[in-house]
């Protein structure tokens, strides 16, 4: 009896160890079958659709999901994650197979996710019309679309009706009018110490120098185009600024947020996100006043789901999303729970009823979309560190801007 | 406990340890063997149920592993001739799991060019290529479309604008079918195939997904394919791979990419395509690492920061606590516990959180100690060059102290008494006594936790990222680094693990084990000396 355990482990070990050589011989066998044979057996009933979402999104993918599981017998499982982690996760897993067939995400991923072969493109076929236009075109890459597009977010100028009656067209209007109504800052951009160029985006696009060269449909190309004259224009009006105090790189986000929500100015530029933070003002959106002579376009961030490259429920995921996901009602399910306009040009006509979308909405028109090319990751760290220290008047304006375009070159050009 | 004695003898109820003192507890049948039974039992359901999971998630090598580690889990625990390894077992385990796994994976992704535009395998690569490079023709209308089989043989039904049903498979380019029956807009039978029902479909979607119809037998009309089993559209592709010959053409201009030694693409002309895969790139990452001339002046003004800010924080820290401990270890102190219990305090808050905490009170212009302390002074604690490392070394040192205090105490009170009681008898004062006795025993016992906190500290990332993320920048640097990165937040910084750069997880490993070496090396002296510091005590 005794002996016999030992004998019984050893037995079912050794049984477990030959399944195991059998497995990794299939697994060598299989790589140079075509995918479509070793996909086919992982499903044998209605199928399960796993998808990341957000903490904020996930009731209103649920609510969605609830209808396609109804009607196609399949069963849709979401999985919360911190939206910060999606998109380290995302490329990190989904060539494992561990990953989920749908994940949300932001349109600016898109460079790296389809260099890193990670996603799949998404076929909207006649849906695509129905989409607000900017919020397709980002999320798409060399005449492909990689995304379901659900909401548009960008920045716009928010105003505190008690404290300023109308719109400033200027950016001097707008300091003035700050000025005259008396209160501690006339217009609050947010500035940390390592800069906020995103925030501040717009005020640069009024002297004419975007981030990168545009191609004619719309798409960027990786040609820097924030230096020139226009670009230390640019730089010189931020020293101005600073100089005058109007531009503080000691307003941070939370110090900016608070002095608008305490009625210290009239003014903000800032997007729908901080709008709980003023749940008792009264506001208007307006937008945002040019200093240069071009009109200041912010960035437009689009909000979207991405289907997974290595997806073994290709045809659930895209069923799912194509069909139950970009229609009205499950679009302004979205709104409700993150506040950003509709992606759904129909969607978005329900939403704008409510003023301050509406406002953003339209702001937003005008916008430019964030560049999504893998290029940009190497703008942000050089691009905001020289506008606060230009500001702090640490940098000295024109050279300052100068060698920070040389530099962002630089490491274009070494990776 | 041998085989010659029968298992049915009547004998009391632990006879092993009086009768037999050799025989152990664990092998006969007793309470003790019970209890080892059911940890077994348990550990085993658990080891199987992670074998069956990973069987099922397809995952060879885990599976692999976790075979291994439970065969010889009960070989151990079974066997009589394993005593030694029963009590080293779970360490082992552990060791093998959490230490040497992460070494030799690090060390291996550093000889692979892992990273963004390399982030998967080579089939993975081709498959996206493709996939990417099937465009719908532009313009072209959406099918409502059915999917057909005819036997195990799949195709697509489609209806045309003018109400025609189109037929075909994979081998068969669309034909008219003018049998096949419609309702609202969709094909619902077709002569010669079946129509499938949904579940179907969707239980054979990579099939169907994979499916391409050709439009007619010339191969530049495209062919139909669908992502939803409820729309078709003509696609054509742009690339072609070759997998015989391991190459990719693209259809329009007929040029040829071969694979190469970057795990790209690559044409003739040196253009290559958009997704690559992991290769070995044998020491490229270490080169790369040194070669870069951006890098040069900001690297070693790094280094020599680094070794400052480890060093300088450990003496900082150990005679802050040193002071405190013999302060608060004098017995004519009253309430001692609450002071030190008091001074423990800066211990039990995570350190990501207090150097959080600090970043916002020593904020320039709203920060509480300029704003409250100092009378709204703006004192740029975190963004002039010398006041940020001395406000890191200031947190530093807040944070560590009471450490040092705990293990001062403790080896103070370690002291024998004797000896003290002897230094003296001999007459010396207490000058002479502390540096002479106290100390020399005292840093016998703390030494190697001193050299431990070196360690720490050379890699204290969540310090320097929470309280100035490096800053302020080098002005004169061409690079993103600044006055306060150490070697390993450059390394993240460098990697564009941060995301200001595509990331390169090959060159994060190569450098990660760079600093690893240095710090292994400072080590490996200082354990030497202690021991020399030993013998002479």
């Amino acid at each position: 009896m005794r002996r016999s355990i030992p004998l019984v482990a050893l037995a079912l070990g050794t049984a477990l160890t030959l399944t195991a050589c059998g497995g990794s011989a299939e697994e060598n066998g299989e790589e140079v079958e075509t995918p479509a044979e070793t996909e086919g057996e992982a499903t044998g009933d209605g199928g399960t659709l796993t998808i990341w979402v957000d903490e904020t999104r996930q009731a209103a993918v649920e609510a969605a999901a609830a209808d396609f599981e109804a009607e196609t017998g399949s069963t849709v499982e979401t999985v919360l994650k911190n939206f910060e982690d999606i998109r380290a996760d995302f490329n990190a897993q989904v060539p494992t197979g561990e990953g989920p067939d749908i994940t949300v995400g932001a349109h600016d991923w898109l460079g790296e996710l389809t260099s890193n072969g990670v996603v799949a493109p998404i076929e909207l076929g006649e849906k695509a019309g129905e989409f607000e236009t900017v919020a397709v075109e980002a999320f798409t890459q060399d005449g492909q679309v990689y995304g379901l597009p659900y909401a548009v977010e960008n920045i716009a100028l928010i105003r505190n009706t008690a404290l300023a009656e109308e719109a400033p067209a200027t950016w001097d209007e707008a300091v003035a009018a700050g000025e005259a109504a008396g209160t501690e800052y006339p217009i609050l951009l947010q500035m940390d110490e390592t800069g906020d160029p995103y925030t501040a985006y717009p005020l640069q696009t009024s002297f004419g120098a975007p981030v990168f060269e545009q191609n004619e449909d719309g798409s960027y190309s990786p040609e820097l185009a924030l230096g020139g004259e226009n670009g230390t224009a640019f730089a010189e009006w931020l020293a101005e600024q600073g100089a005058a105090g109007t531009l503080d790189t000691a307003i941070t986000y939370d110090v900016a947020v608070e002095a608008f929500a305490n009625g210290q100015s009239p003014f903000i530029i800032g997007g729908p996100w901080m709008l709980d933070s003023f749940a008792d003002l009264d506001l208007a959106i307006d937008p945002i006043p040019a200093p240069g002579s071009e009109p200041a376009q912010p960035f437009v961030g689009v909000a979207g789901f991405y289907v997974s490259g290595q997806s073994e429920n290709t045809l659930l995921a895209n069923d799912f999303l194509v069909n139950y996901m970009a229609t009205e009602e499950a679009q302004l399910a979205l709104y409700e729970a993150g506040a950003r306009p509709p992606a759904l040009v129909a969607a978005a006509d329900s939403a704008s009823s409510d003023p301050i979308t509406a406002g953003f909405r339209e702001v937003g028109a005008d916008a430019v979309p964030m560049p999504s090319i893998p290029e940009m990751g190497s703008v942000w760290e050089f691009w905001g560190v020289t506008e606060a220290g230009i500001v702090s008047g640490s940098l000295e304006p024109v050279a300052g801007w100068e060698k920070m375009v040389s530099d962002i070159q630089g490491a274009l050009d070494a990776s | 406990m041998s085989s010659h004695q029968p298992p049915t003898l009547t004998t009391p109820e632990r006879p092993s340890a009086v009768t037999q003192p050799r025989t152990s507890h664990a092998s006969t049948w007793g309470r003790g063997f019970l209890v080892k039974l059911a940890l077994l039992a348990a550990v085993d359901a658990l080891g199987v149920y992670g074998v069956l999971a990973a069987w099922s998630a397809e995952s060879h090598g885990l599976l692999a592993v976790l075979v291994v580690l439970l065969v010889v889990a009960n070989w151990v625990y079974f066997s009589r001739r394993a005593l030694p390894l029963k009590y080293i077992l779970p360490g082992l385990i552990f060791l093998l799991v959490f230490q040497i796994f992460v070494v030799l994976y690090t060390g291996w992704v550093a000889f692979t060019n892992y990273g963004d535009g390399h982030n998967s395998p080579k089939g993975q690569a081709v498959e996206a290529l493709l996939v990417q490079n099937e465009r719908r023709v532009e313009d072209s209308p959406a099918y409502p479309l059915t999917v057909i089989a005819d036997g195990e043989e799949l195709g697509f039904a489609i209806l045309t604008d003018g109400g025609q049903v189109r037929v075909g498979t994979a081998e068969q380019p669309l034909e008219d079918a003018p049998e096949a029956e419609v309702s609202d807009g969709v094909v619902t039978a077709v002569p010669g195939f079946e129509v499938l029902p949904r579940p179907t479909v969707i239980e054979r979607q990579a099939e169907v997904t994979t499916l391409r119809v050709p439009v007619s037998q010339d191969p530049e009309d495209g062919s139909i394919r669908t992502q939803d089993a409820r729309s078709g559209y003509v696609y054509l592709s742009a690339l072609e791979y070759d997998e015989a010959a391991d190459t990719m053409t693209d259809v329009a201009t007929g040029t040829v990419y071969r694979p190469n030694d970057d795990g790209q693409f690559e044409a003739e002309d040196g253009s290559t395509l958009g997704v690559g895969w992991r290769v070995f790139v044998g020491v490229d990452n270490f080169v790369t690492a040194f070669a870069d001339a951006r890098y040069a002046t900001p690297f070693l003004k790094i280094l020599a920061w680094t070794v400052a800010f480890a060093v300088l924080s450990v003496i900082t820290t150990f005679l802050l606590g040193l002071f405190l401990a013999i302060t608060f270890n004098d017995p004519r102190l009253h309430g001692r516990r609450i002071y030190r219990t008091l001074l423990i305090l800066p211990y039990a808050i995570p350190g990501f959180l207090a150097a959080l905490l600090w970043s916002g009170l020593l904020n320039r212009r709203f920060g509480f100690i300029n704003d409250v302390l100092l009378g709204g002074a703006e004192i740029g604690w975190l963004t002039d060059p010398t006041l940020a490392k001395l406000s890191v070394l200031g947190v530093n040192l807040w944070l560590g102290f009471p450490y040092m205090f705990l293990i001062c105490t403790g080896a103070l009170q370690s002291i024998p008494g004797d000896v003290m009681e002897a230094a003296r008898i001999d007459g010396a004062g207490r000058w002479r006594t502390w540096r002479s006795i106290t100390l020399p025993l005292l840093l016998v016992s703390t030494t190697p936790l001193l050299i431990s906190s070196f360690a720490f500290n050379f890699n204290n990332f969540t310090l320097i990222y929470m309280l100035t993320g490096g800053g302020p920048r080098f002005q004169d640097a061409s690079v993103p680094l600044g006055h306060t990165d150490i070697l390993i937040s450059m390394v993240y910084a460098v990697s564009g693990v941060d995301g200001s750069a595509p990331k390169n997880y090959g060159l994060a490993s190569a450098l990660s084990i760079v600093v690893f070496l240095i710090v292994a090396t400072v080590s490996a002296i200082a354990f030497k000396r202690t021991r020399s510091l030993e013998e002479i005590n």
